[in-house]
């Protein structure tokens, strides 16, 4: 046996998977507390011998970890306009696992500036303009940011001809320049920022969290924990060398605050009569809806699913959800446990969840008519013909309806313009495995994507 | 000299896409820094190509018959956008029918476009008209 011990430190657990790369298996996972206040250690500690509760003491030959702990990996980002560089460094961050607290466009005010300083965020990306484009707002944000008392590096990834015009203004920080995430008009480049933000990660993030403390057992703490996911979920659709994947995907991770969407898929037209608008789509691309969650972000779910739709799903009545709704936001740790009436409403909760998130995830599609006939207008990625939903978090997996609320992130007749899968098979993540897969993967890749073949349990094709 | 950068299109739910290849094509090959929307264009796309490129002109096509109404309050939406004065170029069969040209160039100029081009103006006449319209011919003595 060559076992592999992959942590997760995370905001609430600190979870491990053992694994042992000799037969390509998961021997065990466990979790506990993190304990991020005094010493991280501690929890780690406590998830271990939770572990070999179940094992018995294993030999670890490596260790490695990821992190969402202490709020994760914080970032603000800037751009120019809202739905071009702007969207370009949201996007780029969101790619990188980091949690977007806020997306500033055009230029930043004082108040905007004042904003920044109470975010204190981990990292700042400044961009806007395309090379030779714009350079008179970045050079203004530039200037604003310099202002502001909290220290935090700033990753300038804007137009080229502005860049060092920037790092001199903002010479009292920190500052990294890495190429523009919009080069040219229409052209998206997030990969050379990713690759910032995931270096400071590593250097300066680590250590600020007070996570540094770890790692003098583990190997490395290597990205932060949405990013391992996003890894996890490219080699399971891609393959890797002698081993297939399983072709494109999208993964749903319902959670207590947020929901995270991934999809694995190029998502471009596939028609001749379809136009496209709007920025190109990376092919592994990851959302993040902050007010979408079971718990602290319930009323979200209400607001945009409707209180009526929730009763709807639930069998409950309105007011009998509204009641439900304000008593679980209040206390945020109560799980069903055998309750009919809360498993009914956590059963309407995260089927909206899971709608609302991958509608909002997924392209559109609309019609035109032109002289020349009916002509498609698409923008966002076209996720029709994914044939995979991996899904994870608590209210998937510890409900007896698994496959019914996955199937919310399918094609709806009744919204025909959302591109969502039109018919899939429903892969669920019972033992939470896919961030320490991503982990996994950085240096055994088969038998991580092996083992996700193993235990991704399939609940059979959905349309 | 720093080549101009136009933004061209099509505007409105006008899918005619050879004209506007041609003009990226002659425009790339007059020396002019080319941002080429495609067609289906609206105007806010127009004018966030052209803020985010720090656009010297935009070049509008339209041969459908509907870009009078495409067209309206483009100049307004310029000026709101932090655009003011920015060249706009408009030519194709900007109207339907067959109308007098020198009638619907007075409609778009009083629209706030500052040249109007009628079907089948060479593509040089809009590279002379870009000239005129940038000093360029001024910068280059």
């Amino acid at each position: 046996m060559k076992a592999v011990l992959l942590i997760d430190f995370g905001s609430t657990y600190t979870k491990v998977t053992a694994v042992d790369l000799d037969s390509e298996s998961l021997i065990s996972t466990a979790s506990a507390y993190t304990t991020v206040q005094t010493d991280i250690n501690e929890g780690l500690e406590n998830a271990l011998c939770e572990l070999e509760k179940k094992t018995g003491k294993i030999e670890f030959s490596e260790r490695f970890a990821c992190s969402s702990a202490a709020g994760g990996l914080r970032m603000v980002t800037s751009g120019l306009v809202p739905e071009l560089t702007a969207e370009a460094a949201k996007r780029a961050s969101l790619g990188a696992g980091a949690k977007v607290i806020k997306v500033y466009s055009f230029e930043l005010t004082e108040d905007d500036a004042a904003e920044i300083g109470e975010i204190k965020p981990d990292i700042l990306l400044l961009c806007g303009g395309t090379d030779g484009g714009n350079k008179e707002c970045i050079i203004n944000n530039a200037k604003t940011v310099a202002k502001i008392p909290t220290d935090f590096p700033v990753i300038i990834a804007g137009n080229r001809a502005a860049s060092a015009e920037c790092k001199h203004i903002l010479s009292g920080r920190e500052t990294f320049v890495c190429e523009n995430v919009m080069p040219k008009f229409g052209t998206l480049n997030i990969v050379p920022a990713q690759k910032e933000i995931r270096e400071l990660f590593l250097r300066r993030i680590i250590e600020a969290k007070g996570l540094s403390k770890a790692s003098e057992l583990i190997s490395g703490i290597m990205m932060p924990t949405p990013s391992a996911v996003l890894k996890a979920m490219t080699l399971l659709a891609d393959g890797t060398d002698g081993e297939p994947g399983i072709g494109e995907l999208i993964a749903v991770d319902v959670g207590g605050a947020t929901t995270d969407v991934y999809s694995i898929a190029s998502g471009m037209p596939t028609r001749s009569d379809t136009v496209f608008k709007g920025l190109p789509e990376p092919y592994a691309k990851r959302t993040v809806e902050g007010d979408i969650g079971m718990r602290y972000s319930l009323h979200g779910i209400c607001e945009a699913a409707g209180m009526a739709k929730i009763s709807q799903l639930s069998g409950l009545s309105e007011s009998r959800c509204e009641e439900l709704a304000d008593f679980l936001s209040k206390n945020t740790d109560i799980v069903p446990n055998g309750n009919p009436e809360l498993e009914a409403f956590d059963f309407a909760l995260a089927s909206a969840a899971v709608e609302t998130a991958v509608t909002r995830h997924a392209g559109t599609m609309e019609e035109a008519y032109t002289l020349m006939g009916l002509t498609f207008v698409q923008s966002g990625k076209d996720l029709t013909e994914a044939k995979r939903i991996v899904v994870t978090g608590g209210s998937l997996i510890h409900t007896g309806h698994t496959a019914e609320i996955a199937a919310h992130a399918l094609y709806n007749p009744a919204n025909p313009n959302s591109l969502k899968p039109k018919t899939a098979d429903i892969l669920v993540d019972r033992k939470y495995i896919l961030s320490a897969m991503g982990l996994l993967s950085e240096h055994y890749p088969k038998a991580a994507l092996r083992i996700m073949k193993k235990e991704l349990e399939n609940y059979g094709n959905q349309q | 000299m720093d080549k101009k950068t136009l933004v061209i299109g099509v505007i409105g739910a006008d899918v005619h896409a050879v004209g506007n290849r041609i003009l990226n094509f002659v425009f790339k090959d007059a020396g002019f820094n080319v941002v080429n929307l495609g067609v289906m264009v609206s105007q806010e796309e127009f004018i966030s190509a052209a803020i985010e490129t720090n656009a010297d002109a935009i070049c509008i096509s339209s041969l459908y018959g509907q870009g009078e109404l495409d067209c309206r309050g483009m100049r307004e939406k310029c000026d709101e956008a932090g655009l003011k004065g920015i060249p706009l170029l408009v030519g194709g069969n900007v109207v339907i029918g067959k109308q007098v040209f020198e009638e619907v160039e007075k409609r778009f100029k009083a629209m706030g476009f500052d040249r109007v081009f009628p079907p089948n103006t060479p593509p040089e006449t809009t590279i002379k008209a870009l000239h005129e319209l940038l000093h360029m011919d001024e910068e280059d003595v």
